[in-house]
């Protein structure tokens, strides 16, 4: 187990993406954080949080389930099974740029089935993807424009990512 | 976080007298992921696409058949609608037969209502499609069930300790042992209701308090389910007259009064109006009526998903 990321060094991962997001956003921009659940969920609460803050106004901020737009639902991959989970978006995303966040960006497909859930809940202006670990080893032609910490790994190793809000404590490990 | 890894491993879904606590809970989690879809602009999910869903139904039906369709629909399976009056049923076909049938077709999923109790279970055993009982005789009718349930603890938070009482034609009824299957095993205590005519005979074999008074028990309950006087499954005549049965059976703006003030009262439609329930409470501000519709497209959409599910697992 290689720990790749301290509870400090995430602080600042997060605090270095909201200073790259508002520095990139123009003026009038109405930009919302929508989390994947369920580790994106958690980043997007205190990247939203973080936004907030620098930008001195409250930010929408959503989870998004995106179990029923896998690409794997009629044909699983793995042993575990998909938990279906509440999309919990109570703004509209019409005309407003998405920030889309979750914890490790690795072969896309997550991120193709996010932007298809989030096309039938309305027309964003734009959706832009915010992770805290980008993993090379992409399947998909998807990139991240806000990105914590770039890894190469070999794909037999895997990243984890723990919140103090999911598994008690802040770190981001390879096993 | 991670409880225990629990899998979801059935490929049909014929009654909840098998299912344990965790099962009906878990189909019950599922449909609540399943409500937005149902209010967001598109109104459709890709999960089921590709999938072939047939609606066969042998009894006349609405809200299931309808229900069962948007369903199918919302998550982008095909769906195709049998009805007995239109098929070759009428030519002497069984019920095997038509399955069959429509098997080759290369369905992945039957939908059936039947008035002969066991039919679903009888289709399980012989095709590999997923079945899913939309109501058999007078066994089960498992989605009403989970959907009632689904409503209440929306609202109510958990069945945990609630007092239930089923009122009415519990003999004819479906809906009742679903209701008593699932609500008993999330923790209600519930109560049926109605004259001794129209209790089904063995019934200490259910989890059950019976009642011959609804005044007696009204005061008490937490939730009312009315279930419809069944005229079409009467032979005899079980009760004296309508009205007879309304002044003893029927809730009504008066026996409003006796209840708790946040009393939920349910039907699982379609409503005698003025029989078993009066126009004034079937609309009134503790009917939950239309809830329990609503409900019922995510529960359905959540049933339909985990049979696909299950029968991934089995392969």
């Amino acid at each position: 187990m290689e720990v790749l990321l301290s509870s400090d060094k995430i602080a600042d991962c997060i605090t270095a993406l909201a200073d790259e997001i508002v520095s990139k956003a123009a003026r009038g921009d109405k930009i919302a954080v929508i989390g994947i659940r369920s580790r994106g969920e958690i980043l997007g609460k205190r990247l939203s949080d973080a936004l907030s803050k620098k930008l001195k106004t409250k930010l929408p901020c959503g989870t998004l389930d995106i179990t029923l737009y896998r690409d794997d639902i009629n044909n699983p991959q793995g042993q575990s099974q998909p938990l279906v989970r509440s999309t919990e978006i109570g703004f509209d995303i019409d005309d407003k740029i998405i920030i889309l966040v979750d914890d490790v960006l690795y072969t896309g497909r997550s991120t193709r089935a996010a932007m298809d859930a989030l096309i039938d809940l309305g027309r964003p202006k734009a959706i832009r993807l915010a992770v805290l670990i980008e993993r090379t080893g992409r399947e998909l032609p998807i990139s991240a424009d806000f990105v914590g910490l770039k890894v190469d790994l070999p794909a037999e190793k895997s990243v984890q990512v723990n919140f103090v809000e999911s598994d008690g404590k802040d770190r981001v490990i390879v096993i | 976080m991670s409880k225990k890894e629990f899998i979801w491993n059935r490929k049909h879904l014929i009654g909840l007298r098998d299912l344990s606590r965790e099962e009906i809970e878990y189909i019950l989690d599922t449909a609540q992921g399943f409500e937005q879809v149902s209010t967001r602009s598109i109104k459709k999910a890709p999960t089921l696409r590709g999938k072939v869903v047939v609606n066969l139904f042998f009894e006349d039906s609405t809200r299931t058949r309808n229900s069962f369709t948007l369903a199918a629909n919302r998550l982008s399976a095909d769906v195709i609608e049998f009805t007995q009056k239109s098929s070759s049923v009428n030519k002497g076909e069984t019920l095997l037969d038509t399955a069959r049938n429509l098997e080759a077709m290369g369905i992945d999923i039957v939908v059936i209502r039947h008035s002969a109790g066991g039919a679903p279970k009888f289709l399980s055993r012989n095709i590999n499609a997923s079945v899913v009982n939309a109501g058999d005789g007078y066994c089960e009718h498992p989605t009403q069930g989970l959907l009632d349930t689904f409503t209440i603890r929306k609202i109510r938070g958990s069945l945990e300790g609630l007092k239930i009482a089923i009122v009415g034609d519990i003999a004819h009824s479906r809906v009742a042992r679903s209701d008593i299957y699932a609500m008993t095993k999330l923790g209600a205590e519930v109560t049926l209701v109605g004259p001794p005519t129209l209790m089904p005979a063995k019934i200490n074999q259910l989890p059950v308090q019976v009642s011959y008074s609804l005044d007696a028990v009204i005061g008490q309950v937490d939730v009312i389910n009315m279930l419809r006087i069944q005229f079409e499954r009467m032979g005899t005549n079980p009760f004296p007259s309508i009205k007879e049965y309304s002044h003893y059976f029927g809730l009504t703006v008066d026996r409003m009064k006796k209840m708790k003030k946040d009393v939920l009262v349910m039907h699982p439609g379609p409503i005698n109006r003025g029989v078993e329930i009066e126009s004034e409470v079937a609309d009134g501000p503790n009917s939950v009526i239309l809830q329990q519709v609503t409900n019922g497209l995510a529960v359905r959409m959540a049933v339909l998903f985990l049979v696909n599910q299950g029968a991934m697992v089995k392969e």
